[in-house]
């Protein structure tokens, strides 16, 4: 899958789990960069990416992101394999 | 809204709980309770998803939230937030995460069983001290079991085994909740099991995040929750109004002809429909009103429900509805005819298309998505449209007693004149101050009127003890007992004395099931009795408009208040000098 498809899907559990319609997320953006998001909103954002794209993030995968780039990466050697 | 019954979809609410909630809160007249949540491992997604369900069922909670595993603490030592906070209804999230010790393979039964004592009295104290602070409602867990088994299959027998040390507590926790009142289960023990162990203990939420669970299960506990409080606060469902063919048995009644019908103990077919029978009558035994609405002649019904082989007979149904009007026109006469909001009915039918009218014509009616009927008993069921609280005498009779009053609407065709027909039945009442062996029936009364209600308060039991104890209150119940039977409490009057001389009614209730008995003006009288005795001369009363009790909008006028005050919301104050007041009640007898 390419990135920007990646991307596409990524930004619409962003706008949901948030409920900001605005929300547009690139490799840089951290919780910083989102109001709402905080370490236990953090995981409800895992739980619907996991859903989303049907992958498993593992305990070491979590804590290590440290932006959306990350995530993205992670979700496409996931998905190619 | 559909997406918050049961089943539900996780991922759903999880990712929409922000639009949710909003949409929820558009509705109105909520009733507000304040919960404190006491938890032993995370808990904020618990308490979000509680308030969606729980503002589904008309309730908008107000959260304090302990820190983190400050579930002791603030149970024990307290805090001034929460101490301010003096909650409604105190949940205790608590888990296998938080029992302290386990028994090990070298200790003997003397020694397991003072860790059993322990653990227990550890949990006791917390729910002591709780009670006595804020005489609250407390909503406990039980435990869960374990995803792993030390001494395999013997860790359920063997003292020795976790397995059965979570046992031993959780009967321990049981028999508690059965000696005290407002204390209740919440059972995850068995809400694991039906989500499956293994899954519901995914400790990757507990290393990430500390959850105890699996955060998709999240919605199942909250919902088991919401469920138990909605119950408290009057708020369950009370009548079934069932669909006949391929509901309560398969086959079509009118073409196939009652010999055909899928309905008995043998051939899996007919058993399954059989055990669904079954089930409903378990239902009625808890009183909750069975009525039919079925699109069918009404004789076929009526042969259909005598199948020899069937459980259900058209004597155990208050209201058969068997006819080809729209099943929606029915269910509104069926409300009708039995004094109850068409909100408080469970519509249950196998066809999607009568499900959607209905619930699309019926707001408030739940219309489960019963699915295949294998799984009919299961999501009825687990939708807890019923579940039991406080189990009064009077829910096992009302079955009977919404039979009498059919009997009694025959009676009544007999008369020419209302009030010969009121003497007919031969009515007594006991109009007397509060008792303890009826306070818990008084609070579910406060909680479940709706209609025959001035002020809309609601009382939880111990809101009534307090006031049992409290002097300053007149506080009267009436029973009513007749020819065709005792109705039992039926109505409670509430109100404070102030400055000396005057009363102000907080609560004037009636059950439905004695409108137009003059009972009203037994209370009346009574209420003016007591009042004199204390030297109170006058009586203020106060209507609050809702949703639902425009039925009394006029009541203090017909009982000879004058209205004073009435604000922008159409809240009416009245008053009455009670010097020359003269008795009402013609027709009842009374005694205290």
């Amino acid at each position: 899958m390419e990135k920007e498809q990646i991307y596409e899907r990524l930004n619409k559990v962003f706008r949901d789990v948030f409920d900001d319609e605005d929300i547009v997320v690139t490799d840089t953006t951290t919780s910083d960069d989102i109001e709402d998001w905080d370490s236990l909103e953090h995981i409800n954002l895992i739980v619907e990416v996991e859903h989303e794209f049907g992958i498993k993030f593992n305990m070491n995968e979590v804590t290590t992101m440290k932006n959306v780039g990350d995530m993205v990466n992670i979700i496409q050697s996931r998905i190619s394999n | 809204m559909k997406e918050l019954e049961y089943p539900f979809d996780a991922d759903y609410l999880i990712k929409n709980k922000r639009k949710i909630k909003k949409e929820l809160l558009t509705q109105e007249n909520l009733l507000e309770k304040k919960i404190a949540i006491l938890g032993g491992s995370t808990t904020s997604d618990i308490k979000t998803m509680l308030e969606l369900f729980l503002l589904n069922y008309g309730i908008k909670p107000i959260f304090y939230e302990s820190e983190y595993n400050k579930y002791y603490e603030d149970a024990m030592f307290g805090n001034d937030e929460l101490n301010q906070f003096n909650p409604d209804i105190i949940f205790i999230h608590t888990t296998n995460r938080n029992i302290m010790e386990y028994p090990t393979v070298f200790d003997d039964s003397v020694m397991i069983d003072n860790l059993l004592e322990n653990e227990y009295n550890r949990f006791k104290k917390i729910w002591q001290t709780l009670y006595t602070k804020f005489k609250c409602i407390i909503i406990q867990n039980n435990f869960e079991y374990l995803d792993y088994r030390l001494l395999g299959n013997k860790d359920a027998s063997d003292i020795h085994g976790k397995i059965n040390f979570i046992t031993r507590l959780n009967q321990k926790f049981y028999d508690y909740a059965n000696q005290t009142k407002n204390f209740f289960i919440n059972d995850i023990n068995y809400l694991s099991s039906c989500y499956g162990l293994d899954q519901w203990c995914n400790s990757f939420y507990w290393y990430m995040y500390k959850y105890a669970l699996d955060v998709k299960a999240i919605p199942y506990l909250s919902f088991n929750i919401a469920n138990i409080i909605k119950s408290i606060y009057g708020k369950n469902k009370k009548a079934l109004v069932l669909d006949l063919d391929n509901t309560l048995w398969g086959g079509v009644v009118g073409d196939d002809g009652v010999d055909n019908l899928d309905i008995g103990p043998e051939i899996p077919g007919s058993q399954v429909y059989f055990e669904f029978q079954k089930y409903i009558k378990e239902q009625q035994s808890l009183g909750i009103i069975l009525n039919v609405d079925s699109k069918n002649d009404y004789d076929n019904a009526i042969a259909g429900l005598n199948h020899p082989t069937g459980i259900l007979k058209p004597d155990d149904f208050i209201i058969i509805k068997a006819n080809w009007n729209p099943k929606n026109k029915n269910i509104e006469e069926i409300a009708h005819e039995l004094n109850l909001g068409a909100d408080s009915f469970v519509f249950v039918d196998d066809n999607p298309a009568e499900r959607k009218i209905v619930q699309n014509y019926i707001k408030g009616i739940a219309t489960p998505e019963i699915d295949i009927p294998e799984n009919y008993i299961r999501i009825l069921d687990h939708n807890g449209y019923f579940e039991v609280t406080n189990f009064s005498k009077e829910d096992l009779k009302k079955s009977e007693l919404y039979k009498s009053n059919a009997k009694r609407n025959q009676h009544l065709a007999s008369f020419d004149n209302y009030e010969e027909y009121l003497l007919s039945l031969n009515m007594h009442a006991e109009i007397s101050s509060f008792k303890p062996i009826y306070l818990e029936r008084i609070s579910q009364l406060s909680n479940k009127s709706n209609q025959f209600n001035l002020t809309t308060k609601r009382y939880s039991i111990p809101d009534i003890e307090s006031i049992y104890q409290n002097k300053k209150y007149i506080k009267l119940y009436g029973k009513l007992e007749d020819l065709y039977g005792d109705n039992g409490v039926v109505t409670v009057v509430i109100g404070q004395e102030k400055n000396k001389t005057e009363l102000h009614i907080d609560l004037w209730i009636m059950s439905c099931r004695v409108l137009k008995r003059d009972m009203e003006y037994a209370m009346m009288d009574s209420l003016v009795k007591k009042c004199k005795g204390r030297n109170i001369k006058t009586i203020y009363g106060y209507y609050y408009p809702t949703a639902k009790n425009k039925m009394v909008e006029d009541f203090y006028d017909q009982q000879g208040f004058t209205q004073i005050a009435i604000d922008d919301h159409g809240n009416k104050t009245y008053q009455l000098d009670i010097s020359n007041y003269k008795n009402k009640n013609k027709v009842i007898e009374v005694s205290e």
